[in-house]
């Protein structure tokens, strides 16, 4: 069957701002999403209010509305804008929910309005638990015994029957929130009374528990004539219990074998079925007890999810991209696999490396919150790595991670000595997010697999595994460097240890090791995804790297930049870094320069094939980086884009000769470090607020006493406010300096003059080294001293004086004019009693270049990439701030429901 | 143990041998399926050949005594990226390295398994050997060259059974004629199937359906055949070149028209050569568990198991014969049918072990026609 002629106008709803479950994966299924409708010939209308997305870019959908994502403003686009149709698969649970509220209004007949993909129906019965339970035991399949409960007797009641421990769910609310696992009535009572609150139908289902069974997940795509294609299956490699976007996860699964994969395959098949979605992607999660196999099926989603863009990471099949054309009346059979460019979509990806997604927690950032994992979602980013074992790509996503580690243990901070016997048996035994280093510290201490599956529940096969890369460890160490010879070090590389580990095991450093690889030809090769396994030719330039024989990424000569994205999402650095590398790839196709992308999160545009000319999913350490800059030889890397972590490779790398375009990384050091910064501003006549660096807590005392309280304390180079701490007093002085994460730096920490009721100010501007244009001036509602992403901003500024805008302008130009900018820069001031105070420079791109960018429709990303290109900001006609005539605000969103015992106000 | 895996067009690799010291020549193969590998070394199709699972992590789940398509194993050498050498499954009775060995079937690891999957792709399926006693590269070049190679010969002949048998009870019962294994009546069809390297499953499946049958070695005669007067004749799938099969294509010409019947596998190629068709050789055959194929009644497009280097010429069928599946990567001929004997046939495997259960469907098309 070919597209639908009969709808010409297709309204996307998208998933909104990004909450701790729904990130920035929907971005990319939705950005995906609209591309296929227009290739298609569509007029799409978009809402979405979140402006840090590519999705709202002009130009991408024909018209965009950043309105926020609720029942009233849906009615009042679809009023205005009449679609024929609505897609809500593919903005996660917020579309999805939406859409369900508006249909029961009756507005989509009302305007006559179709909902794709999936009808009003089809949601409740996936979604809702009772239909769905109903709705599996019809067609034969198992779920976990269970009750659907409204009231908290009712629960008590359920709770008895069922047996404890047992799972709470409260129904339609995201990532589980408010779910978990109930091991007693107190603890039953308490979840019930929150989650009853929750749930947008203040219902809850209580179930069985099934802790200790294998999780799975399979992504099914279903098209309008009934063909089914399984695109990717994914084993939890944390059993039943943890939310399975806190779980590490492996694709393909590991430990079924095909009957039994088979079974889940078939059962998937019927569920999409028997729920009924018409067309597009679903996700179906089954538990299987390791003792006999048998399965439970979990839930199912009937829509894409943050599952289906790993799964289309992992496999190289663009769910959402098909997902939309299957809405459009297409079938797998007439659409065509981009990759093969000759084979069609309708088929089942095979793929012939092992992937494994592990998930990037904050629990740091909330000391106050237990560290502990559950059935509700906790994590805020996650990374992906691919390699040819399981144990090359287990430690290619440890040091993906960006959490200082280089991979399974050996690599000098593995702290947990002095770590009693009881504590380690716990923190195998009760999920959290540091468990494989306890597993490592088992390891190291001898403890037998038996045990340690007893304890995690973690299968023997991931156990075993891990064990390898250990004893493997425990023989380098006695080898020693002298021992590393050609075979051996490739089998070293082979299991996936990175040159720091090497070092650090043989008493060296990395470039020893760097050097001795090189000296014995031990270089990686870089292999293609390309859904088939190598069965058919395929054309998609998308590389991970192995140590395996055949190299088969072949540079081009072209003139090429490397774009060094950021990695996993954290508090801090998240999607509003990963838009400014797109539009960086976007800019320089525009000018004609072929776009070298390296990144490892797998919820990007980034990391989609079809954004840069070339991409490399590997890990952004300076080993990872660097073999591809040698294999690339490219004209220059831009680093200012991805955040902290490419900045932080800025100076090694350039040490290294590689060419840094932009602001030079002498530069950034000179606006990072205190000391050089404060001459920089003496030079230019800038204020600061009166500060200190210090090392113990006496010097700290000292320097308090001319700085006066109270005091801003922070630790030197860190990102996004991490351990920052507003002091007013002695004590509070020395709780800071006590802190286990200040003791143990051997960075200075930093304090700074808290000014009090002063207006803070953010700033972004772009310099080509001469001219230096200011994209925005945006003042924070809240008081200085909350961190600029969580503060909510006007643009313009609505209290400022002409005079103190004027001065602004001024300070920043002088600025970026004395660093030698070239390209963005962001600078927060402070401004009390009409006094200008400069709190921070960063020469890179900031958390507000989206913002500002949407508001004044001026792309500052792509400006500033083609000036890092050589070209003046007169040449692309940019010389000017520009005036807007309406207000702009951005608000930040807090995930403090998923972190309890934090504060909230 | 190192071992070097020698191709016909002179290129060498180096592996391991996880099964000790061995040799052995045959055509060498990839398979995509990322599960299903017991299944895949007891499928008799892979007589002769070395098969390299495209998937690098192989012996996770072990092997156990249910998943057996054949008595033994029929690949010669059994090629991945990394053995995993301890399982982990409820149902594993062993490890897969103790399996090859006890069938004296060579595993290799420790090599680029996908650079040697691309060289197949791109030069066609190969002659090969692989050898941890002979490390002389050219030498072993030699030798894979003058292997005479799987064209035109009767690889049938080594994998089908002696003498008759019966399925009964999930396994096979030697007698001369029909054990139907149920009460006499409950039996809805007899069926005679003719094994040229028949799958468990394949008989699994017909009697689970309710069929009682009769597998009957590939030679038998068609008098014989319908001495046993049988409801219907299936032909099974099998190793190697149909053209080189001898004494079987005239009996089952015999057979058209007499009872309905049902090929899969070599079994539809053996049936096409009795129509008056043709066969060729694909340049590196399709092995794995995700080919999709469309069929041509119905539109519709199933997943399918597969395993086959050679294929029935769509390009010059005879009259009255009728393509009815497709594959869609490459627009060979998956199935066909008579449109005035009651016979069809398919290219993949309907009974999956190890694949998708999707194609199904054509084990009931077959108990229809009988009907």
């Amino acid at each position: 069957m070919p597209k639908r002629t009969d709808i010409h106008k297709i309204l996307i709803i998208g998933s909104g701002p990004i909450i701790i479950s729904q990130a920035c994966e929907f971005d990319y299924s939705g950005a995906q999403a609209v591309k296929a409708l227009k290739e298609e010939g569509y007029e799409v209308v978009l809402i979405n209010s979140n402006p840090a997305t590519i999705m709202t870019d002009p130009g991408l959908a024909d018209r965009t509305y950043i309105e926020p994502i609720t029942p009233e403003y849906l009615v009042k686009v679809i009023e205005r804008e009449r679609p024929d149709a609505i897609l809500p698969t593919l903005g996660g649970q917020t579309a999805l929910n939406t859409a369900i509220k508006v249909a029961e209004t009756g507005a989509l007949e009302k305007y006559n309005v179709e909902m794709l993909a999936a009808n009003i129906d089809v949601i409740r019965k996936a979604e809702g638990r009772e239909e769905f339970r109903d709705a599996m035991e019809k067609i034969g399949l198992n779920v976990p015994k269970s009750f659907i409960v409204h009231t908290i007797e009712d629960a008590m009641d359920a709770g008895d029957k069922i047996g404890f421990p047992v799972i709470v769910r409260p129904s339609f609310t995201l990532g589980g929130t408010g779910g978990g696992v109930a091991y007693n009535r107190q603890e039953l009572r308490e979840m019930c009374t929150g989650g009853l609150d929750l749930s947008m139908t203040t219902e809850i289902m209580l179930e069985r528990s099934l802790l200790g069974w294998k999780e799975y997940e399979l992504e099914v795509v279903r098209d309008r004539k009934d063909n089914v294609v399984i695109i990717c299956s994914i084993e939890n490699i944390d059993a039943m219990g943890v939310h399975t976007g806190d779980s590490i996860t492996v694709a393909p699964q590991q430990t079924l074998s095909d009957v039994e994969y088979q079974e889940l395959r078939d059962a998937s098949i019927a569920i999409i079925r028997e729920i009924g979605v018409e067309t597009g992607g679903s996700n179906v999660q089954f538990a299987v007890n390791p003792e006999d196999g048998e399965i439970m099926v979990i839930e199912m989603n009937p829509r894409v999810s943050r599952s289906s863009a790993l799964a289309s990471k992992a496999t190289g099949f663009p769910i959402a991209k098909i997902a939309a054309k299957l809405a459009v009346g297409y079938t797998l059979d007439e659409l065509k696999n981009d990759i093969t460019q000759e084979t069609y979509a309708a088929f089942e990806p095979t793929i012939d490396y092992c992937v494994v997604k592990i998930p990037r927690w904050t629990f740091e950032k909330f000391p106050e919150t237990e560290d502990f994992l559950t059935t509700a979602m906790k994590s805020v980013g996650e990374t992906m790595a691919m390699g040819r074992t399981f144990k090359e790509a287990f430690q290619k996503a440890l040091r993906s991670l960006e959490i200082g580690r280089m991979g399974f243990g050996f690599d000098g901070k593995d702290a947990m000595d002095a770590l009693h016997q009881d504590d380690l048996e716990q923190g195998l035994n009760v999920p959290n997010s540091k468990r494989f280093f306890f597993l490592f510290e088992a390891m190291q201490r001898g403890m037998s697999i038996e045990r340690m599956y007893e304890l995690s529940k973690i299968d023997p096969w991931y156990l075993r595994s891990m064990q390898q890369i250990v004893d493997m460890g425990k023989n380098i160490e006695q080898r020693g460097f002298s021992g590393l010879d050609a075979e051996f070090l490739r089998t070293a590389k082979q299991n996936g240890f990175s040159d720091v580990q090497l070092g650090h095991m043989t008493g060296t450093s990395e470039d020893d090791i760097r050097q001795l690889r090189k000296q014995h030809a031990v270089l990686p090769v870089y292999k293609q995804v390309d859904t088939c396994a190598a069965e058919f030719e395929s054309y998609t330039p998308y590389y991970y790297s192995c140590y395996d024989q055949e190299n088969e990424s072949l540079p081009s000569d072209r003139k090429k930049i490397i774009i060094l994205g950021g990695g996993p999402n954290r508090i801090g650095q998240g999607i509003e870094f990963d838009y400014c590398c797109v539009h960086a790839s976007f800019a320089l196709e525009e000018i004609g320069v072929e776009s070298v992308m390296v990144n490892s999160n797998p919820e990007t545009v980034s990391t989609d094939y079809d954004t840069s000319d070339r991409l490399y999913f590997e890990p952004l350490t300076r080993e990872d980086v660097l073999n591809i800059i040698e294999l690339e030889k490219p004209d220059g890397v831009i680093v200012q884009f991805g955040g902290q972590t490419p900045l932080n490779l800025a100076v090694t790398l350039d040490k290294a000769g590689v060419q840094i375009v932009g602001t030079s990384p002498d530069a950034i050091d000179r606006a990072e470090d205190r000391k050089r910064f404060q001459q920089l501003l003496q030079k230019l006549g800038l204020k600061q607020p009166e500060n200190g660096t210090v090392s113990t807590v006496d010097e700290a005392l000292k320097a308090v006493e001319r700085i006066g309280y109270p005091v801003v304390m922070r630790p030197s180079y860190v990102l996004g406010g991490r351990d920052m701490k507003i002091v007013y007093n002695e004590e509070g002085l020395r709780t800071f300096m006590a802190l286990p994460s200040i003791v143990g730096s051997e960075h200075p920490v930093l304090l700074d003059r808290f000014l009090k009721d002063a207006v803070e100010v953010d700033v972004d501007a772009v310099s080509d080294g001469k001219m230096t244009v200011i994209g925005g001036i945006m003042e924070h509602i809240e008081e200085a001293g909350i961190h600029s992403g969580d503060s909510a901003c006007v643009l313009p500024p609505h209290t400022l004086s002409d005079d103190m805008i004027a001065e602004i302008t001024r300070a920043t130009k002088a600025m970026a004019g004395e660093l030698g900018v070239i390209g963005l820069m962001n600078v927060q001031y402070a401004v009390k009693n009409e006094e200008l105070y400069i709190l921070e420079v960063n020469p890179r791109a900031s958390r507000t270049v989206p913002f500002v960018s949407k508001a004044t429709g001026v792309p500052l990303a792509k400006l500033a990439t083609k000036v890092m290109m050589g070209i003046s900001l007169e040449e692309l006609g940019f010389t000017k701030e520009v005036a807007i005539s309406h207000w702009a605000v951005k608000e930040a969103v807090f995930p403090f429901d998923r972190f309890e015992n934090v504060d909230t106000c | 143990m190192k071992a070097l895996i020698a191709l016909e067009d002179g290129t060498v690799l180096i592996g391991r041998s996880f099964t000790g010291a061995g040799e052995a020549v045959g055509e060498i193969v990839f398979n995509t399926s990322m599960s299903g590998y017991q299944e895949v070394l007891t499928d008799p199709s892979y007589t002769g050949q070395l098969v390299t699972m495209t998937y690098p992590l192989i012996g996770n789940y072990g092997v156990n005594d249910e998943d057996m398509e054949s008595a033994s194993v029929h690949p010669r050498a059994f090629l991945m990226r990394e053995y995993q050498d301890v399982p982990s499954n409820f149902r594993a009775t062993g490890t897969l390295a103790e399996f090859l060995k006890k069938f004296g079937v060579l595993g290799v690891d420790g090599f680029d398994t996908r650079m040697l999957t691309r060289i197949i792709r791109n030069h066609g399926a190969m002659k090969a050997i692989i050898s941890t006693e002979d490390l002389d590269e050219a030498s072993l070049v030699q030798r894979a060259k003058d292997w005479p190679g799987l064209v035109g010969r009767d690889m049938v002949a080594r994998v089908t059974t002696k003498a008759p048998y019966n399925w009964v009870n999930n396994a096979p019962v030697a007698g001369a004629g029909f054990d139907t294994g149920f009460a006499e009546d409950t039996a809805k069809y007899k069926v005679v199937a003719y094994d040229f390297g028949v799958k468990y499953n394949q008989l699994r499946i017909l009697k689970e359906k309710g069929c009682a049958v009769h597998v009957v070695p590939a030679t038998t005669s068609a008098e014989d055949v319908l001495a046993l007067n049988p409801d219907g004749i299936f032909l099974s799938n099998g190793p190697g070149d149909p053209a080189g099969v001898d004494g079987v294509v005239e009996n089952i010409r015999k057979l058209l028209g007499k009872k309905p019947i049902f090929g899969i596998c070599l079994g539809h190629q053996i049936l096409g050569l009795a129509y008056g068709a043709s066969t060729y050789k694909l340049k590196f055959g399709h092995r794995g568990g995700n080919q999709p194929v469309k069929d041509l009644l119905t539109g519709k497009v199933e997943i399918t198991s597969q395993n086959h280097g050679f294929c029935v010429d769509q390009d010059n069928l005879p009259d009255k014969v009728e393509m009815t599946h497709v594959n869609l990567n490459d627009g060979s001929l998956e199935g066909m049918r008579h449109t005035e004997f009651p016979a069809f046939s398919v290219q993949y495997h309907p009974e999956h072990a190890p694949g998708p259960h999707d194609a199904i469907y054509l084990f009931d098309r077959f108990l229809e026609l009988m009907a």
